[in-house]
């Protein structure tokens, strides 16, 4: 088994919110309470959840974006949290971020040259400065751009284009880490799996290890070696692929996993779907004891009032961990195993030459 | 609830007795050799070039497109909300009963949509008006086109809002927008577009921006009325997974034309055009593992400056100098099956 690179142990980040006119703090909103795994070594970690279960948050903890209310992360033996000034800039170089939207997260008065290369003008001894030109255009180079529109704004590029602008500034430094918060989501259903795609091969080729957040089942479940299932802070479950999608124990997954449509319409009536009553509950006031006790069709009285831990509990050919108290393995969906199966192989006509090829103003979903 | 089902059905009847739309066998809408264009500065830019189709009582169709594949133009086109200019329509014909909705009068349109043809829009936020009560809203519905008396329709309103599944509905009606979740917003969208009754309802991504597990309950709500009221469904999206599991019949849109039209399970099965193929291979499958996605190369067409011949012909592995002059027509391959490609027959049986 490879080694870890990253472990997080209980991580709590809590937001005050301020109320009444002397503006003192009437509530935390738990965006993370308690969270613990580990990334190893050229693996790929999913982490999948719906809207305000405290993916992204935990992704900016992780990169250190925001301090914890309590916790720590070791990173490659090194205790995140207690780094100071320059320990702390030589550790980031070794992890890195892309973000989900890749229009505000490119600066737009910038040229793509001056995005990529501005990591190597944070931490110059990266590459010489003679160097830098060469080193942007061959990571342009890398996520399948043209080297010579070097000196293009953003704005000239369409959305699956500049997603690649941000993964080119997010391996710029040679990281070991890159947590990708939703990194496809925002793109067109066939610019994604070009986006995919040159994930997967940046990760064979440059050994890197991926925080890969996204509430995308299919799309985790496809670029994933291990799988985390969050829910309202905490995680809920967490295993191998295989465990998570095959065998998975904690309810909320399972009902997740029903709830995903599969382009199969022959397997239409044939699914069985588990559908949950109401919406996600405010993270500013969880249910006490299990905190998806609210939705759950397996609740009983235990339920709301202790917490389940995320222990290692069987699931039929194993086990793995998951948070409940009543955790049972239920097949939810049927995996057809492609392995070893040829497949289509991918066609990527044209995808640098695109001069008849210029985005219908962006190439991101209609929103 | 017997009752207000007996009652809507009497008022139904009693409203398709002195209506002038009735359908001719089952037919409710068909939309021919629609063209829409936009006429802005920079150029024009054609939406939508040569769009037909047909949509019967109690059917779901899907018209399943990406960004710019003119998907949204032509419900809009359809409903009568186009911003016109810059919009125009230079030909075509959208007949609701046979009547011709481009061509009517605005004032007899205005009332077609509500109590005939109505919509649910993506973003239920910016659709709601945020200053009024959601009861008001709905029971806004009623006044204006029942010319229903204030508690008469906040009643109605009500029970809609119950029949959407709104928890506490009689308390909830007096709520603002901001104060239900997204779930909750698109339900109440919901319960606003079958207010009057239509015969046709367009659901433009309703649940592109819910959660996965809301997404579950939204559609599982619009395929029950739509069983209910018999309804004619028209489903846009981007999404193969919701199309699988709900349409009847599905209409493939690229750069402004169908490409490819054909009964969902076929469809599916064995797809007919190259770009229907590709957008089969290149989404990941919840139910599949070890499996490589297919990725298709390149991006959407610029709307101003359309490839000649087949619009796909740049990102398409299939293409041959034929493709580059000539624009292939929808035209039917096998029985039932229709597709827009000169190479339709390799696709369909390669």
């Amino acid at each position: 088994m490879a080694e870890a690179i990253l472990t997080a142990k209980d991580l709590v980040k809590h937001y005050p919110i301020k109320g009444g006119v002397l503006r003192r703090t009437v509530g935390h909103v738990k965006a993370v309470d308690g969270v613990s795994f580990e990334l190893l070594k050229g693996e790929t970690l999913g982490i999948v959840g719906e809207s305000g279960c405290g993916k992204s948050t935990l992704g900016r903890l992780l990169m250190r974006l925001e301090e914890p209310t309590s916790g720590s992360v070791v990173f490659d033996g090194v205790d995140m949290y207690a780094q100071r000034g320059r320990a702390m800039r030589k550790l980031r170089r070794d992890i890195q971020i892309v973000f989900q939207d890749p229009y505000t997260s490119l600066n737009p008065r910038k040229t793509v040259g001056d995005i990529v290369g501005e990591p190597f003008d944070i931490h110059p001894d990266v590459v010489p400065r003679k160097g830098r030109r060469k080193a942007v255009q061959d990571l342009l180079d890398l996520v399948g751009l043209n080297p010579e529109h070097i000196n293009r704004y953003p704005h000239q590029f369409s959305g699956g284009q500049r997603q690649r602008i941000g993964i080119a500034r997010g391996i710029a430094l040679n990281p070991k880490v890159l947590i990708c918060d939703e990194p496809v989501s925002a793109l067109d259903v066939s610019v994604q799996a070009q986006v995919v795609n040159l994930m997967e091969k940046l990760q064979d080729e440059l050994g890197l290890s991926y925080v890969f957040i996204a509430h995308d089942l299919s799309v985790v479940r496809h670029i994933s070696d291990r799988v985390g299932v969050m829910y309202l802070g905490k995680m809920a479950e967490l295993g191998e692929e295989d465990d998570i999608y095959g065998r998975p124990t904690h309810p909320y997954t399972q009902a997740l996993l029903s709830a995903v449509p599969v382009p199969d319409p022959t397997l239409r009536d044939k699914r069985e779907q588990i559908v949950l009553k109401g919406d996600v509950p405010s993270p500013a006031n969880p249910p006490s004891g299990c905190r998806f006790h609210t939705r759950c069709f397996k609740a009983q009285e235990k339920c709301s009032v202790e917490i389940p831990l995320l222990e290692i509990r069987p699931d039929g050919a194993g086990g793995h961990l998951s948070a409940c108290h009543f955790a049972a393995p239920r097949e939810i969906i049927e995996t057809v195993d492609l392995t070893d199966t040829p497949q289509a192989t991918t066609f990527d006509s044209g995808l640098r030459d695109d001069s008849s090829l210029e985005p219908v103003g962006d190439g991101t979903q209609d929103s | 609830m017997t009752t207000t089902t007996d009652s809507r059905a009497a008022e139904r009847a009693q409203r398709t007795a002195d209506s002038r739309y009735i359908p001719q066998a089952g037919l409710l809408l068909e939309v021919d050799d629609l063209h829409v264009e936009f006429r802005t500065a920079d150029g024009v830019a054609k939406a939508i070039n040569g769009v037909s189709f047909n949509l019967n009582q109690g059917e779901t169709l899907a018209i399943l497109g990406e960004s710019g594949s003119g998907k949204s133009v032509t419900a809009q086109a359809i409903m009568g909300i186009l911003d016109m200019p810059p919009a125009v329509i230079p030909k075509g014909q959208i007949r609701y009963c046979g009547q011709d909705l481009l061509t009517m009068p605005d004032d007899q349109r205005r009332r077609t949509r509500g109590p005939e043809v109505s919509m649910v829009f993506q973003d239920a936020l910016s659709s709601l008006n945020p200053v009024f009560p959601v009861g008001w809203q709905i029971a806004e519905m009623f006044r204006v086109h029942r010319r229903m008396n204030k508690s008469d329709a906040m009643e109605r309103a009500v029970r809609l809002m119950q029949r959407v599944q709104i928890p506490a509905a009689k308390e909830r009606v007096k709520a603002y927008p901001h104060q239900f979740s997204g779930g909750m917003r698109q339900r109440i969208m919901i319960a606003m577009a079958i207010a009057l009754d239509p015969a046709v309802l367009i659901a433009d991504e309703p649940t592109t921006a819910l959660d996965v597990t809301v997404q579950a309950q939204i559609m599982a709500l619009l395929q029950e009325l739509q069983e209910e009221r018999q309804m004619g469904l028209i489903l846009i999206t981007h999404d193969l997974g919701v199309v699988a599991d709900v349409a009847d019949k599905i209409a493939v849109m690229y750069a402004g034309r169908i490409v490819e039209r054909a009964d969902v399970y076929e469809l599916y099965r064995q797809p007919a055009h190259p770009y229907t193929k590709g957008l089969l291979e290149s989404i990941p499958r919840l139910d599949q593992k070890g499996q490589q996605l297919a990725a298709i190369g390149g991006l959407p067409p610029n709307l101003m400056r359309i490839p000649p011949g087949c619009a796909f012909h740049p990102r398409c592995k299939y293409a041959q100098d034929v493709c580059r002059e000539d624009r292939p027509p929808l035209r039917e391959v096998v029985p039932g099956r229709e597709s827009a490609c000169h190479f339709a027959e390799e696709v369909l049986h390669g």
